[in-house]
């Protein structure tokens, strides 16, 4: 019996601190529950977003019960019987969650033991469990399945039963568990769930993020049978039929007008407005040198990033129902329990009255419309009479009115000696705080609550602490430099909605540092893979950088007119996964990302598919923002509320992309994988467009036009 | 309201419904068949492709009216988990999804393309499936398991 056993905190509750999530939700009996059909029920609080978590957590189970995979059944969250998880984000899910279920599983699997032991006369030593079957050196023999009991789980965690060292589950490809259904196109969405009585909701969102309503002829709405629910500048329709209810819509928006301050900046000038607004500055880190060499020169480079848009292939959805002064809601958000707080603090309800429920959604890639939905159909199911509702938001809203990405504004300059060689770095960066989740602020952050006949005053976003931080995620360079600053602007100004897109402040960070180090290696005539091999002493790092180059054939590359090639760095938050991309690309009317070489070192690995799986999604996803994408907007209005408008990239478009999973020391704790490649697919394009044109592209989107204005 | 009458998976199914309503909404609130899915409403994204006649065409752009009379199968009509399309059998041995909301409308798209062409070329796959979004990045995965399932299972 060995275990992390330390204790937290110094206050009056010296419980010893469990591991992972264990530590705030400690009853065995939430995690898992054995039934006598021969199968174990696991709640985990972290909710399946694409990402597949499900089938990892699923894995692990298995190896500590001893379990076939097959007689795990994963239940989606739901605050009515699940640990509280608070956020499936961040790429914690693995470590937070994963670690959880390896302890409690571990300890139920010993607790099982010591009754299978009583019930067959035998010691624990003299037991050994096949897929759930307990069998003693002679034969005799039980099940946890015959001991099922929930009460020999209903206890306190100890975290004292170590988990297994050896695993024949984790570390191996596991198949998807939700893919089946959708393959054959079996309900599984949010948008698939249907109750009796259900009507159809939708919600007229106003023309602009400022707009306010000025008149409302909802005749025309009412004429088909709709009913019009209005509370301040907050409007929606309920029907029948969803027909009827997006006809219904229309007709209530061609009733409706509103005024349209102009509060928007300038979108082709994004980096000056934001380095011109009120901040709030916060060093991040800072270190002098100790006998200061005088530079030969400073090198000075504007980076930027636009706002960018979540851009789901499926738009958010959510049903609601009220019964008896209850609400109930299922929903695909990622933080169910921070959900309910908003929910609660808005519609002036215990938050024991309501219970909100996990169902999948389409791909999640951060803080999108999830919450703000599950909102919008509890206000219209109040004026239901006891109905459940269903919305669906439109494609528009969800381009425009979900939390977009914020954009983002880094100055880097670097002091170099007459070599070349970096002195000192100084890093700033501007842009609004990445996260307006819910459940964390003294108001609610839910899009409908703004608009209300007693409204809510938006919250400004905020940064996650340091050190995985927000805006200023990755801002400090992993490589040795003499001296170094760090300055993070959070930018006070909020004139477009702004919340957690996929690894945050992490994407311009990297693409900017990487962009900037690749020039200082241009300058000295030196191999941009040498010169960062040269700055790194992390053996991990090494190990990506070059296995990336390797499998690339980095070092025998070939110049060929118009093609380039380029290499990008990074480990996720400074203390994650880590991760190089090599790029090769081809520009003639455009840039073509030919291949993309990913190396990952995600620690150890649960599913290998898994990670492969989403490291190049990650990668194909971030070679999209890359070269195509920026939510466009005038002076009042977001207008690139349509595919038309925010083109992502198509399958003819996307490039090859290979995954090389490194190994790791085996001693290394799980990471995410989801979040690490953006940044250095960024950085490894931006540096193949540099190799290729000789143009330093500094302002994301890379495009054609970009390219020609920069000299 | 009229009564329509659908061919929907080989089996006719009447439907009391407006007739300009989109066929989707028909598909997925009146004959419980949910593979097609709502993307964008306008044709744009391909989750809501179904075929018509052998075409894969948006069902959310496709007024009943038009619907009528002519021949639409749905994914759940292309092969269940006991008798699979091959490209269903494919998608699953490529594992090749993550969010998973698109893969309806591509696997519809795909099968169009293999009736048409039975042996595609990657690039005859990736240009059959431009018309349909992923945002999850599954896209050459998705274009491995087109090219598996055209080759009858092996790869």
């Amino acid at each position: 019996m060995t275990g992390p056993l330390r204790r937290a905190g110094g206050g009056p509750d010296e419980r010893p601190q469990l591991p992972g999530s264990l530590n705030a939700n400690r009853r065995l009996g939430q995690w898992l529950r054995f039934l006598p059909e021969g199968l174990v029920e696991v709640r985990s609080g972290k909710v399946e977003l694409g990402q597949g978590i499900a089938t990892a957590l699923a894995q692990i189970v298995a190896d500590e019960l001893d379990v076939a995979p097959a007689r795990v059944r994963m239940v989606p969250a739901s605050t009515a019987s699940s640990p509280d998880e608070a956020v499936t984000s961040g790429s914690l899910s693995v470590q937070q969650s994963g670690t959880a279920l390896r302890y409690a599983c571990a300890e139920a699997r010993a607790l099982y033991l010591e009754a299978a032991a009583a019930r067959l006369g035998k010691p624990v030593e003299r037991l050994q469990v096949i897929d759930g079957e307990i069998v003693a050196v002679g034969g005799a023999h039980t099940s946890y399945w015959a001991l099922a009991d929930e009460r020999l789980l209903d206890r306190e965690a100890t975290a004292r039963v170590a988990p297994k060292s050896t695993h024949r589950f984790v570390g191996s490809n596991a198949l998807r568990l939700d893919l089946p259904d959708k393959a054959f196109g079996r309900p599984r969405f949010v948008h698939d769930l249907e109750f009796p009585g259900m009507l159809h909701g939708r919600v007229l969102r106003p023309p602009s993020p400022a707009a306010a309503l000025r008149a409302l002829d909802d005749a025309q709405a009412r004429a088909l049978g709709a009913v019009v629910v209005r509370d301040g500048s907050f409007l929606g329709v309920l029907a029948e039929r969803e027909e009827v209810a997006v006809k219904a819509l229309e007709r209530l928006r061609a009733g409706a007008s509103w005024s349209e301050p102009a509060t928007l900046p300038d979108a082709h000038a994004l980096a000056d407005w934001l380095q011109a607004q009120p901040v709030e500055s916060k060093v991040v880190a800072e270190h002098a040198a100790a006998g200061a060499a005088t530079p030969a020169r400073t090198l000075r480079a504007r980076f930027s990033r636009p706002y960018l848009a979540h851009a789901s292939i499926g738009p958010s959805c959510a049903l609601a129902h009220w019964r008896d002064g209850r609400l109930q809601v299922w929903c695909h958000s990622q933080g169910i329990y921070n959900l309910r707080a908003d929910l609660a603090l808005t519609l002036g309800l215990a938050a024991e009255r309501i219970d909100v429920s996990h169902v999948e959604g389409a791909g999640c890639y951060g803080h999108n419309g999830a919450d703000d939905v599950a909102l919008d159909a509890a206000l219209l199911a109040r004026a239901a009479g006891e109905r459940p509702v269903r919305v669906v938001w439109s494609r528009a809203d969800e381009l425009a009115w979900a939390p977009l990405g914020p954009a983002m504004a880094i100055a880097l300059e670097a002091d170099v000696d007459a070599g070349g060689e970096v002195l000192a770095w100084r890093h700033e960066l501007w842009s609004n705080g990445h996260s307006t989740r819910p459940g964390r602020a003294a108001t609610p952050t839910l899009l409908a609550a703004f608009h209300l006949e007693r409204p809510f005053e938006p919250v400004l976003a905020i940064d996650p602490p340091l050190p995985a931080g927000g805006a200023e995620r990755n801002a400090r360079p992993l490589y040795g430099f003499p001296a170094l600053r760090v300055v993070h602007h959070r930018v006070l100004s909020m004139p477009l909605r702004a919340s957690a897109l996929r690894s945050l402040g992490a994407f311009a960070n990297v693409f900017a540092i990487e962009s900037f180090v690749d020039d200082l290696a241009r300058a000295r005539d030196e191999d941009p893979v040498a010169w960062r091999l040269r700055h790194l002493t992390d053996a991990r790092a090494h190990a990506v950088i070059e296995a990336a180059a390797r499998r690339a054939g980095w070092a025998a590359r070939r110049r060929r007119e118009h093609c380039g090639h380029g290499i990008g760095f990074a480990r996720y938050k400074n203390l994650g996964a880590y991760c190089a991309v090599v790029a090769e690309i081809e520009a003639a009317r455009e840039i073509r990302v030919q291949r993309l070489v990913v190396a990952i070192d995600v620690g150890q690995v649960v599913n290998p598919d898994g990670v492969a799986n989403q490291a190049e999604g990650g990668a194909i996803q971030a070679a999209s923002w890359t070269l195509k994408e920026a939510v466009r907007f005038d002076r009042t209005r977001i207008t690139s509320a349509s595919w038309e408008d925010y083109p992502i990239l198509g399958f003819s478009e996307v490039p090859a992309v290979e995954v090389e999973i490194v190994a790791c020391p085996e001693d290394a704790p799980w990471v995410g994988a989801g979040e690490a490649a953006q940044g250095p697919t960024a950085a490894a394009i931006a540096n193949a467009v540099r190799d290729a044109l000789g143009v330093r592209v500094r302002d994301l989107p890379i495009t054609p036009e970009r390219i020609a204005a920069t000299d | 309201m009229p009564t329509i009458r659908l061919d929907v998976n080989g089996t006719e199914r009447a439907v009391d419904a407006a007739e300009d309503t989109p066929l989707l909404y028909v598909l997925r609130n009146d004959l419980g068949l949910k593979a097609a899915r709502f993307g964008c409403g306008s044709g744009r994204c391909g989750a809501c492709f179904v075929l018509i006649d052998g075409r894969a065409v948006a069902s959310c752009d496709t007024p009943l009216w038009a619907a009528a009379g002519r021949r639409i199968v749905t994914l759940e009509g292309l092969g269940s988990p006991e008798a699979p399309h091959p490209l269903q059998r494919a998608v699953i041995d490529e594992q090749a999804a993550q969010c998973g909301y698109c893969l309806s409308g591509i696997l519809v798209s795909a099968a169009a393309l293999l009736a048409a062409n039975a042996a595609p070329t990657e690039a005859e796959v990736r240009a059959a499936l431009d018309r349909n979004l992923c945002r999850c990045g599954s896209h050459n995965r998705l274009v491995r398991a087109v090219v598996r399932a055209a080759h009858g299972g092996a790869e």
